[in-house]
């Protein structure tokens, strides 16, 4: 199960990829922003939030998966102050943290500029958890939900201080915080791309995402409202994540009625960008589901 | 070899042959005491290379940071597939299975290095 790490296979083709991606201006929290947008494919959409210090380039594969594009409209968006999307201005003189209400505003207000209607929604790690606030406060706005390496809260285990120093390299240290939630086996080209989104990231903003993660996102004591009959809940989490743990998702399937779960054999935190293979083969049925299970819900089957 | 015997007399050379790994730590010096269980080991570091490693007992050591876990902890850290929980220094920490202590910051400003000198007995194949 746990075998090395393994190579897979390199193109030397040369293409366009499906992929456009265009800059979305719109307003947040009452200030102009500039957003990255990504996608491909045409259909059912699938709205895909990245993790914690990261951005949309972690969905690269599923953007180029033809089985998934000829029946879902994939649809990534860079948070403010990730990859190619702008901080607003003024950031010189503030401290980045994303809250609850910041987060849950950008997506609503993405999947409003694009007219996504009743998207599912996808989200990894931060965008695990956000996917739990949207089910629980927005559930009428998405057709289903899925959430990747989702967990209900995380306590810290270092010290997130480290994350943001001018003595210490912070793409550096963001990468190597993070580079064992990459399953051991892994193929390599794919888990130092990973790394290398980390290894990007602006100063404080991987922490900044942290206080959503670790502080003011923590829903333990809400995620039993959430109703899965008005937007069905589909869990996967990586074996070897110790950041949102099997634990924590077994944790959530307890407590929310009618939620669907699995554990991704050989796989960590970041299931669509270190392994793409292995994680389709577990999406796929997901996708199926949650697909069959948007079209009940917006015929009514599913009040 | 044991463990403890490969950190003595083999992590050295393990570390010093890994041209890029040495080229990692170039602006690393410092000197960390890792224990593994009752024993305890000094391991110098000068730009990048391991220049020493001393086992203990020791008599009012000096270390800039300190690495601690159980025998068995690390045992399983430095198998060929290491469980869940165990594949990593920082799935030690989060686990509680591992202590670090002390001046922090060159471990945490060379963490990937770390990482990768630390996994070198798993590299080995080294038996307790």
């Amino acid at each position: 199960m746990n075998s090395p790490a393994r190579q897979s296979q390199v193109s030397t083709e040369t293409f366009f990829e499906a992929i456009t991606g265009r800059y979305l201006h719109l307003t947040l929290r009452g200030r102009p922003h500039r957003v990255y947008v990504e996608e491909a494919g045409a259909g059912v959409p699938l709205l895909c939030l990245h993790t914690a210090g990261a951005d949309t380039r972690q969905y690269r594969a599923l953007m180029n998966d033809p089985e998934i594009l000829a029946r879902h409209r994939v649809v990534a968006f860079d948070l403010p102050w990730h990859g190619k999307s702008s901080p607003p201005a003024g950031w010189r003189d503030e401290a980045y943290a994303l809250t609850t209400q910041d987060y849950a505003e950008a997506v609503l207000a993405v999947a409003d500029a694009l007219a996504l209607d009743r998207p599912i929604v996808m989200g990894c790690s931060i965008g695990g958890r956000m996917v739990l606030h949207l089910a629980l406060k927005h559930a009428e706005r998405f057709g289903a939900a899925i959430g990747l390496q989702s967990g209900a809260h995380v306590e810290p285990y270092y010290d997130l201080e480290w994350l943001d120093r001018p003595d210490v390299h912070g793409g550096e240290v963001c990468a190597g915080i993070v580079s064992g939630l990459v399953g051991p086996g892994s193929p390599d080209e794919h888990r130092w791309e990973t790394l290398w989104h980390y290894m990007q990231s602006g100063p404080g903003v991987f922490k900044g995402d942290l206080h959503f993660y670790t502080a003011d996102g923590d829903i333990r004591q809400r995620v039993g409202d959430i109703d899965t009959t008005r937007c069905p809940l589909w869990l996967l989490t990586g074996e070897f994540d110790y950041s949102c743990t099997p634990q924590d998702t077994e944790y959530l399937a307890q407590r929310i009625p009618g939620a669907q779960w699995q554990i991704m054999q050989g796989m960590g935190h970041f299931p669509m960008s270190e392994d793409p293979e292995r994680f389709l083969a577990y999406l796929r049925p997901v996708l199926a589901s949650a697909t069959k299970a948007c079209n009940r819900s917006a015929t009514g089957a599913v009040s | 070899m044991p463990y403890d015997d490969f950190l003595t007399e083999g992590l050295a050379a393990a570390v010093n042959r890994q041209d890029r790994l040495v080229w990692r730590g170039r602006h690393l010096h410092t000197r960390f005491l890792l224990e593994n269980g009752p024993t305890a080991h000094l391991i110098s570091i000068d730009a990048g290379q391991v220049r020493a490693v001393r086992r203990g007992p020791f008599v009012m050591p000096h270390w800039q940071f300190a690495l601690r876990a159980g025998a068995e902890d690390w045992a399983q850290f430095w198998s060929p597939d290491p469980k869940p929980g165990y594949h990593d220094l920082m799935a030690l920490i989060r686990y509680k299975r591992l202590r670090a202590e002390g001046d922090l910051h060159p471990f945490m400003s060379h963490l990937l290095y770390f990482k990768d000198v630390l996994a070198c007995p798993r590299q080995t194949g080294s038996q307790p």
